[in-house]
C-alpha cells in the first residue's frame, strides 16, 4: 500500500510504499503500476503521461496543462487496489555464456568473496529471480534477490564501456546491459538474447516488473551460434 | 516527382528530429526525450502553419549547413540563432530568427551558431517525412529509437521533407524578444533533508554555475559543494525532467530530456515546468540562482507561462 503521497515538482506524484526493498512491497508498487496503466488505457484516468516503478516508489508524471498534483494525489487515494495474479507476470529463462571473455570480473569476485568460479556459477544459476523495475537504460532489469554469498560492491572506477548483452551482479541484484553503456556492475557473463526490441511495440522490454527470471549456462559454441 | 529533402553538407554539433516527447515508455526505461525548448519548438512551427506537434530539426551550439534539392519550401527558425541563407545565384541573405523565408530548390540554410541560446529550431512547412517510434517522432540518441535509426545526423545524410512543391510563400513572423534569466525557480525535492543547514543556505543564496558538461541528457553545475548529511545514495527511484540530482561530489545535476529513467542520487530539488525551457537553453558559463516557489505558486507560473505561448501563437502572423 501507499503509505505516504507527496508530489515531485510540479507534474509529478511521488507514491512511496516504504523504506525496504523487499518482494512484497515491491510487488505492491507493480500491483498499483499494473492497475493505473489499465485505466489510463480505458481512458478513466487523463493527463498521466507517465508510470515509473522502481523498488519502492511509484512515480507518476502528468502533462500540467491537462492536470494536476491534487486531481491526481486524489485519484490514487481513491484506488482500491487488489492482488491481481492474472497481472501477465511471465517466467522467462534467459541463457549465458560465462567463458572468462564474457565473464570480465571473474578475476575480481573470486578474489573479493573467495570462492572459486564453479562455486559462484552454482550459486548464481541455481536460483529464480524477482523483477523489481526496468530502467535506467531501455529494458534494464533489476532483478533480486542473489544468494547472500555472491554480493559484491559495484566496480571502484565504472567501465565507460559495457558490451551489449552483459551480465551483472551488485549487491543483492544481478542484471543485463541491454544496450553498450557505461557501467559498473561486477559482469560475470554475456548473453546472446535479445532483452529489448525496438520492433516490437507492444512490448519492448522481454523482462518486466514482476516478472521472474531465471539463468541458464550455455557454451561459446552455442552462444556463437545463437539465432532468434 | 523525387520527394524534396535537405541534404546534410555540415551536420553541426548535435542535430536530431525533435517533437513533444514520447510518453508512456519510462517504466521500460526510455526517456521522453522531445525538444528541449518546448515553447520555441511551437512557434517554430507555427511561423510556417504547421500543427503545433509536427517534428521538426533541433540543433545544438553550431547547426547544420543544409541544402534543398528536389523542391521548393518555406521554413522558419526560432531560438537565438545566427544563420544565412545563401541563394542558389550565391546571393547571401543575413537570416531573422522568428520569421517565415522560401527557400528555392539548390537553395541553402547555413545555422552558424547559436549565440545566448544553446538549442535553435527549424521547422518547414508541411513538416519532414521521418517516421513515428511509440507515438514520437523524437530521436533517442541513447536507445537508437526514432528517425535516421535513433541517431544523430551527419554528414551526406538525407533528411526527407513532406511536401514537394509549394505554391506560395508564407511570410509570417513572431515578435519574440528572446530573453533569459539567471534565476531558476524550484520545489524543494523529496532528499531536500538529507542536506545541511548550510547546504541549504547556499543552494539559494551562492551562485552556480553552468560547466560545459550540458547535453540533452542533463546539466552539470558547479558551485559550493553541497554537503550531504544522511547519506549520498538512495535506493534507484523513478526521475523526471528538471530533477536536480546531487551526487556525493556534492555538486548538482539538473536531469533533462534524455535523462535515465531511474536514479539514486538524493533529489534536492525539482525545476518547475514553467522554466524547463530556459534551464534547458542556459550555455556554459552562466551563473544562475535557485529560488524556491511553492506547488501553488509553480502551478500559477505555469499558467502565465501558457498564456504567454498562446499570445505569441496568436500574434504570429
Amino acid at each position: 500500500m501507499v503509505k505516504n503521497i507527496s508530489n515531485l515538482g510540479d507534474a509529478a506524484v511521488y507514491c512511496d510504499f516504504g523504506s525496504e526493498v523487499n518482494e512484497t512491497i515491491n510487488s505492491s508498487v507493480i500491483d498499483y503500476f499494473h492497475h493505473i496503466s489499465k485505466l489510463i488505457k480505458d481512458k478513466k484516468i487523463e493527463g498521466i503521461t507517465n508510470l515509473t516503478p522502481s523498488y519502492n516508489k511509484l512515480i507518476i508524471s502528468f502533462d500540467l496543462a491537462i492536470t494536476n498534483y491534487k486531481k491526481i494525489k486524489y485519484f490514487i487515494e481513491g484506488l482500491t487496489i487488489k492482488r491481481d495474479i492474472k497481472n501477465n507476470n511471465q517466467k522467462i529463462k534467459i541463457p549465458v555464456c560465462c567463458d572468462d571473455e564474457y565473464g570480465l570480473d571473474f578475476l575480481r569476485l573470486i578474489k573479493k568473496l573467495n570462492i572459486d568460479k564453479d562455486k559462484i556459477l552454482e550459486m548464481y544459476f541455481g536460483k529464480e529471480y524477482f523483477c523489481y523495475m526496468t530502467g535506467f537504460i531501455a529494458g534494464m532489469p533489476f532483478l533480486g534477490d542473489l544468494n547472500e554469498n555472491i554480493r559484491c560492491d559495484r566496480l571502484e572506477t565504472p567501465r565507460l564501456k559495457m558490451p551489449k548483452g552483459s551480465v551483472g551482479i551488485t549487491e543483492q541484484f544481478a542484471n543485463i546491459y541491454t544496450f553498450e553503456s557505461p557501467g559498473g556492475w561486477n559482469i560475470i557473463g554475456n548473453t546472446p538474447k535479445k532483452i529489448f526490441d525496438d520492433k516490437n511495440l507492444v512490448q519492448p522490454a522481454l523482462v518486466n516488473p514482476g516478472d521472474k527470471v531465471s539463468f541458464y549456462q550455455i557454451t561459446k559454441e552455442e552462444y556463437l551460434n545463437w539465432n532468434e | 516527382m523525387n520527394k524534396a529533402y535537405f541534404e546534410i553538407l555540415r551536420a553541426g554539433v548535435n542535430t536530431t528530429i525533435q517533437d513533444k516527447g514520447r510518453n508512456h515508455l519510462y517504466h521500460v526505461g526510455i526517456a521522453v526525450s522531445g525538444a528541449i525548448d518546448q515553447r520555441n519548438y511551437i512557434l517554430s512551427n507555427r511561423l510556417v502553419e504547421n500543427q503545433l506537434d509536427e517534428p521538426v530539426l533541433e540543433f545544438a551550439y553550431q547547426g547544420p549547413l543544409l541544402k534543398l534539392r528536389n523542391g521548393k519550401i518555406n521554413f522558419a527558425i526560432s531560438g537565438d540563432i545566427f544563420f544565412k541563407i545563401i541563394r542558389k545565384n550565391l546571393e547571401v541573405e543575413e537570416g531573422e530568427c522568428y520569421k517565415s523565408y522560401f527557400l528555392d530548390e539548390e537553395d541553402q540554410i547555413d545555422i552558424i551558431s547559436t549565440k545566448n541560446s544553446t538549442y535553435g529550431y527549424l521547422a518547414v512547412n508541411d513538416g519532414f517525412d521521418v517516421e513515428k517510434t511509440w507515438g514520437s517522432y523524437s530521436i533517442n540518441t541513447k536507445a537508437n529509437i526514432g528517425p535516421n535509426n535513433g541517431k544523430k545526423y551527419s554528414l551526406n545524410d538525407k533528411i526527407f521533407i513532406k511536401k514537394i512543391d509549394i505554391k506560395s510563400p508564407i511570410n509570417k513572423k513572431i515578435n519574440f524578444d528572446y530573453s533569459t534569466d539567471s534565476i531558476i525557480r524550484i520545489i524543494k525535492g523529496t532528499n531536500f533533508d538529507y542536506f545541511s543547514k548550510d547546504a541549504i543556505d547556499k543552494f539559494f543564496n551562492e551562485d552556480f554555475l553552468i560547466t560545459n558538461l550540458v547535453d540533452r541528457m542533463g546539466i552539470r553545475l558547479k558551485g559550493p559543494k553541497l554537503e550531504n548529511i544522511k547519506n549520498t545514495n538512495i535506493k534507484s527511484e523513478g526521475l523526471v525532467r528538471g530533477v536536480i540530482q546531487v551526487p556525493a561530489d556534492g555538486n548538482p545535476i539538473i536531469m533533462m530530456s534524455d535523462h535515465g529513467t531511474v536514479g539514486g542520487y538524493p533529489k534536492i530539488g525539482v525545476v518547475i515546468t514553467a522554466d524547463l525551457d530556459l534551464v534547458g537553453q542556459l550555455t556554459p558559463g552562466t551563473k544562475i540562482n535557485f529560488k524556491e516557489v511553492s506547488l501553488e505558486e509553480a502551478q500559477n507560473i505555469f499558467k502565465a507561462y501558457t498564456e504567454d505561448t498562446n499570445r505569441y501563437l496568436n500574434e504570429c502572423n
